[in-house]
């Protein structure tokens, strides 16, 4: 016999429902008057430093549908590569800056817009600089758990090709799913759920 | 918060034999919407152990009161009412202080307030079906509701949801976010839905079942039922590879 290790297990997750709106943005459902606003709406405001983008997308299903029932939720470091979280001990984020947002999509283009800066960059754990990336969680009703992965950019081809999460991708016909491609003024990044261009999700 | 010590620790590896796969058949709709190739696996970076934090500031009075937090002035929802309450830990069994909860749910009838649900059931004009809290500083949490009904849902022929109420869980690292749903203790209908099904493990189902809790019923006024959560733990940083100066 040797000691035992005491661990709890994680509470198991659910997926989200056709009505993750009425909890997490009701106003957008039509709930009014219980908050005031639905929150991760607004990332930035007049004071908030840094190159102001665009990021729209869609989700795919597997058909080739893209998902009118989906939340986004993003988080990302301000334009100086800082998060603004207490368990960042590098310095202070931009405090105009929430970095996280929440976007359902359009009920009926499909469509997720975030209006945000374009982060900086953080640095991996052994000191190496990650291209500027913003992480994303989707949740919806057919997800049972929710799906994480990474918005990079198409114009930061250099840091792109020093990131050490790209870099470990090892099929590399496959990295492009990950970048979000300029297109006049946004960034447009569409997740495919499944088939041949199946975005990359990770186990974090 | 302010007198503990702040963890920055990577989050264990989360179990995902414990949770759902993305595939389950039984459950229609994630035929299409579940990812088939190998997720990528890497250790936490920074993007990852941190995450957004909400004040008690956000909250409105009645945030934590679905009875009346959409009811006209002197007025309260119908059915049964509940106290839910119950404590955010991590696997450590560390209480998570100032976690942000939401929850929602459908009226006592089964019946949601949104413009995609076709339940024949009557809407309540005094009930919303949406309420957050935030947690204390030991991770405790409560709120005032009424127990919602099962209803009917386009799965197979005759599937029906359990009495359920859909929880979004903020900790402190991004990658803790989660979402699920909570059951009542002693529901039949919870062990033949296949939306619980998806979840291998009858330990884990239990898991997502809320104890009646007599202790802690306000007599004459509601019944309490205790859902704790558990998030993500984390390692210890004593000893993480980070470079000097980061």
């Amino acid at each position: 016999m040797v000691q035992k290790l005491e661990c709890l297990k994680e509470t198991p997750s659910q997926t989200a429902g056709p009505y993750v709106h009425i909890g997490c943005t009701p106003n957008f459902c039509g709930i009014a008057g219980v908050y005031e606003a639905d929150l991760g709406v607004a990332m930035v405001n007049e004071k908030t430093l840094g190159e102001r983008i665009t990021i729209r997308g869609r989700v795919f299903d597997g058909t080739g549908t893209p998902l009118r029932d989906a939340l986004l939720e993003i988080w990302q470091a301000d334009s100086n590569g800082l998060y603004n979280s207490p368990s960042e001990l590098r310095g202070a984020a931009d405090p105009n800056f929430t970095g996280w947002g929440r976007c359902p999509t359009n009920m009926e283009t499909g469509e997720f817009i975030f209006e945000t800066v374009k982060p900086g960059q953080v640095p991996f754990n052994d000191g190496r600089l990650m291209a500027p990336h913003v992480s994303v969680w989707i949740v919806a009703r057919g997800i049972n758990i929710g799906l994480q992965t990474r918005i990079y950019f198409d114009d930061e081809e250099a840091a792109n090709a020093q990131d050490p999460i790209l870099m470990r991708i090892e099929h590399k016909n496959r990295v492009p799913t990950l970048v979000a491609k300029r297109e006049g003024s946004a960034f447009v990044f569409d997740i495919h759920l499944q088939g041949d261009n199946e975005t990359i999700f990770f186990d974090v | 918060m302010s007198n503990k010590k702040l963890e920055t620790g990577a989050f264990f590896q989360r179990d995902r034999q414990w949770h759902p796969p993305a595939y389950t058949p039984d459950y229609k709709t994630s035929v299409v919407r579940s990812p088939q190739r190998a997720l990528l696996s890497f250790d936490n970076t920074l993007s990852e152990i941190t995450g957004p934090v909400f004040g008690h500031s956000i909250l409105g009075e009645l945030d934590n009161d679905l009875i009346h937090n959409f009811a006209k002035p002197g007025q309260s929802a119908i059915g049964q009412r509940i106290i839910v309450h119950g404590r955010v830990i991590d696997e450590r069994g560390k209480g998570v202080a100032g976690a942000l909860l939401e929850f929602w749910q459908a009226n006592a009838g089964g019946r949601y307030r949104h413009k995609r649900e076709g339940y024949i059931a009557a809407l309540d004009p005094n009930f919303g079906g949406c309420g957050r809290t935030i947690t204390d500083e030991e991770g405790y949490y409560r709120f005032r509701t009424v127990k919602p009904g099962a209803y009917p849902w386009p799965n197979g022929v005759n599937d029906w949801r359990p009495a359920h109420i859909h929880f979004s869980v903020f900790g402190h690292g991004f990658v803790q976010r989660l979402i699920t749903q909570m059951y009542f203790e002693g529901d039949p209908m919870i062990w033949n839905c296949p939306i619980v099904r998806s979840i291998p493990g009858k330990a884990a189902i239990e898991q997502l079942v809320a104890a009646l809790d007599m202790n802690n019923t306000i007599p004459m006024d509601a019944r309490a039922y205790k859902f704790d959560i558990v998030l993500r733990g984390r390692r210890s940083t004593l000893f993480e590879n980070r470079v000097e100066g980061n």
